[in-house]
Formats: structure tokens, sequence, C-alpha cells
């Protein structure tokens, strides 16, 4: 982190877990850090205490980019009017039994 | 005659119930929300690991008391921990130098004892071997940031390890019941064990800009039963709730 907060605050870091068995790291939370090493550390003993993942990764937090409220609109209403990008649009074939 | 592996898991076990019991003075008292988390949780693992020592202590004794009564019906001159663990905990810095000597211990007797001819130590040993080794990390990173972080931090974490040098002298005490144990092959030769722990202690701390002390050990007797003043005012506190209350289930 560039910046050092003149606050008594450490630095916010976005915690994402992978949880056992594979399957993509999913956000578990946030946790405060001063440097890295320690992020992981706080984020393995708030998140990860009871067999909840196989990896961390910790990310800080104004590091990431996110869309605003106000983007929703034009971000996403789209998709809502174009029944045909969902598979359920399409039927089914005859002599397809198992779907 | 006591059994000599009666007295060598007690030994152990208190080490981690006593250091467990201090680690768990700061739940609530942590410098920030995630520090106070992780010191609950290791202190949790090291009463994990006391459970552990202390049943299989009761199993070998073989008199009815089991790992809870061990840890609360005992005064403290049946106490066997090293003094070290039993210091109050003094300021974070303190905390965090002792978590360091004493992990380093733990990993390195805990390695050693995963060898053990004795299967369940070996066991027991192994497990906590594993938990060893995150307390060692979790120590070491904190050492070496208020070691090396700001003069105040620099100067109360060089003032925390003058203050422990000299009790570490009794980590490596030994008597009959290790050499008893050590015949079987069932324990390490602790001896063994100093030299590897001081070069490591030694790396983490110069590493944090600190200053090894030269001061003489002190001649220490927490594993024969001979404490500080601090110990019974611990157990006092640690004790209460289940001498009050015998044989209360919740």
């Amino acid at each position: 982190m560039s910046e050092v907060s003149s606050s008594s605050q450490w630095p916010l870091w976005e915690v994402f877990t992978q949880p056992p068995g594979g399957g993509p790291h999913e956000h578990a939370g946030s946790v405060h850090a001063p440097d890295a090493e320690l992020a992981l550390q706080n984020a393995r003993d708030t998140y990860t205490r009871r067999g909840e993942a196989v990896s961390i990764w910790v990310v800080p937090s104004d590091a990431i980019v996110a869309s605003s409220p106000g983007d929703a609109g034009p971000f996403f209403e789209p998709g809502n009017e174009k029944p045909y990008r969902h598979p359920q649009f399409y039927k089914v074939p005859r002599g397809v039994k198992v779907f | 005659m006591i059994p000599p592996l009666f007295e060598y898991l007690v030994r152990h076990g208190d080490d981690r119930l006593v250091l467990g019991h201090r680690l768990s003075e700061w739940c609530g008292h942590g410098p920030i929300l995630e520090e106070d988390i992780a010191m609950a949780n290791i202190s949790l693992d090291l009463l994990g690991q006391a459970t552990m020592f202390l049943k299989l202590a009761s199993q070998v004794e073989g008199q009815g008391r089991d790992e809870d009564t061990l840890a609360f019906w005992r005064d403290e001159r049946e106490f066997r921990n090293v003094e070290l663990v039993e210091l109050p905990r003094g300021d974070f810095g303190v905390t965090m130098v002792r978590q360091l000597l004493f992990s380093a211990f733990a990993y390195h007797h805990l390695e050693a004892l995963a060898r053990s001819t004795h299967t369940e130590l070996a066991g027991i040993a192994a497990k906590a071997h594993k938990e060893s080794r995150y307390h060692l990390r979790h120590a070491a990173e904190w050492v070496l940031r208020l070691g090396d972080g700001t003069e105040e931090s620099h100067a109360r974490t060089q003032a925390a390890l003058d203050q422990l040098w000299p009790w570490t002298g009794e980590l490596f005490f030994q008597d009959d019941v290790d050499r008893a144990l050590q015949a079987e092959g069932a324990a390490p030769d602790l001896e063994s064990l100093r030299a590897p722990w001081e070069t490591m202690v030694t790396e983490q701390l110069v590493k944090g800009t600190l200053v090894m002390p030269i001061a003489p050990m002190r001649m220490t007797g927490g594993r024969t039963g001979r404490h500080t003043e601090h110990l019974g005012h611990m157990l006092a506190e640690m004790q209460i709730v289940a001498r009050s209350h015998p044989g209360a289930k919740w």
C-alpha cells in the first residue's frame, strides 16, 4: 500500500477463500492489516479456522474497481430482455430424454 | 513411584495449559480485532494440545484423575510448567517475544517427539507440531515488525527480550524423567535442541534489529514444582469456576 494512513486504523484487505475440493476462490469478507503477510495471517485466523478453505487470496481493498449502483441500469438490465441468452429459451429436441 | 512418562506429559501439558491461559487473557483486549482473534485461536490451539498431553497423562497414571481434574484440581506446587510461560503477559511486546521463544522451542521439541517410540505420544506431537509452525510464523512476523518498527516498539520489544531471555534456560532442563524416556527412545535429548533453537530465535530477533542479551540464565524450578509468585494468582483465576461448582456440567 503506497498510502500510509494517518489514523490508527490499518488498511483494509478483501479476503477470498477457496473451499476444499476445488472450485473458485470466493469472497469471504475483509480484514484490517498493516501489510500483506499479516493480512494473510489475519484472514487465516478470521475465515479459515473451521476447515473452510485450502487457499487464501488477500487483495488491498482499494485495488478493487467496483461498479457503482448508478451503473446497474446500463450494466445489467439489457440482459433481462434477451431471454434467448438463457438455455431455457430453447425447446429440448425430441429424443433427448435426460435434461 | 510416579511413572516418568506421566511426569513428562504433565510437564509439557502444563507448559501449554499455562501459556494458553496467559494468552487468553488478551481476549477482548487485543490491539485490533483481527489480532484479538489470532491470539484467541493460538490460545485454543495450546489448550487443545494441553488436553491431549494431560489426557494421556491421566491414562498413564490410571488413578481416575482425568485431564480436567489435572488442570483444575492440582495446586501450584504440582504444576510442572517452565516459569517462562507463567510470567504475567506484560505488554504486547512481552507476549509476542515469549510466543516466539516458546514456539521455536515447541517447534524443535515436537518435531523430535514425533519420532518417539511411544506411538500415542508421537501422534500427539505430530499433530501439535503442525500448529507450532503457525504459532512460530505468527510470533516471528510480529517480533520483526515490532523490533524494526517505531522507536517505541523497538524499545519495548528489546526490553521484553531482555526480561524474558534469562528464563529460557529452563526449556532445556533435564533430569531422570527425561533420561528414563530417552533410554527407551520415547523422548528426545533436550540438550540437542538448544543449538537449533538458539539459531532459529537469534535469526528472527536479529532480523527485527534486536540485540541478543548476554545475561546469564536464571536458576529456575518450574519442572520440579517451584514457581514464581505469579503462577498461584493465575491458577486462582483459572481454577475458581471449576472449584466453586465441582462436577458442574454445561
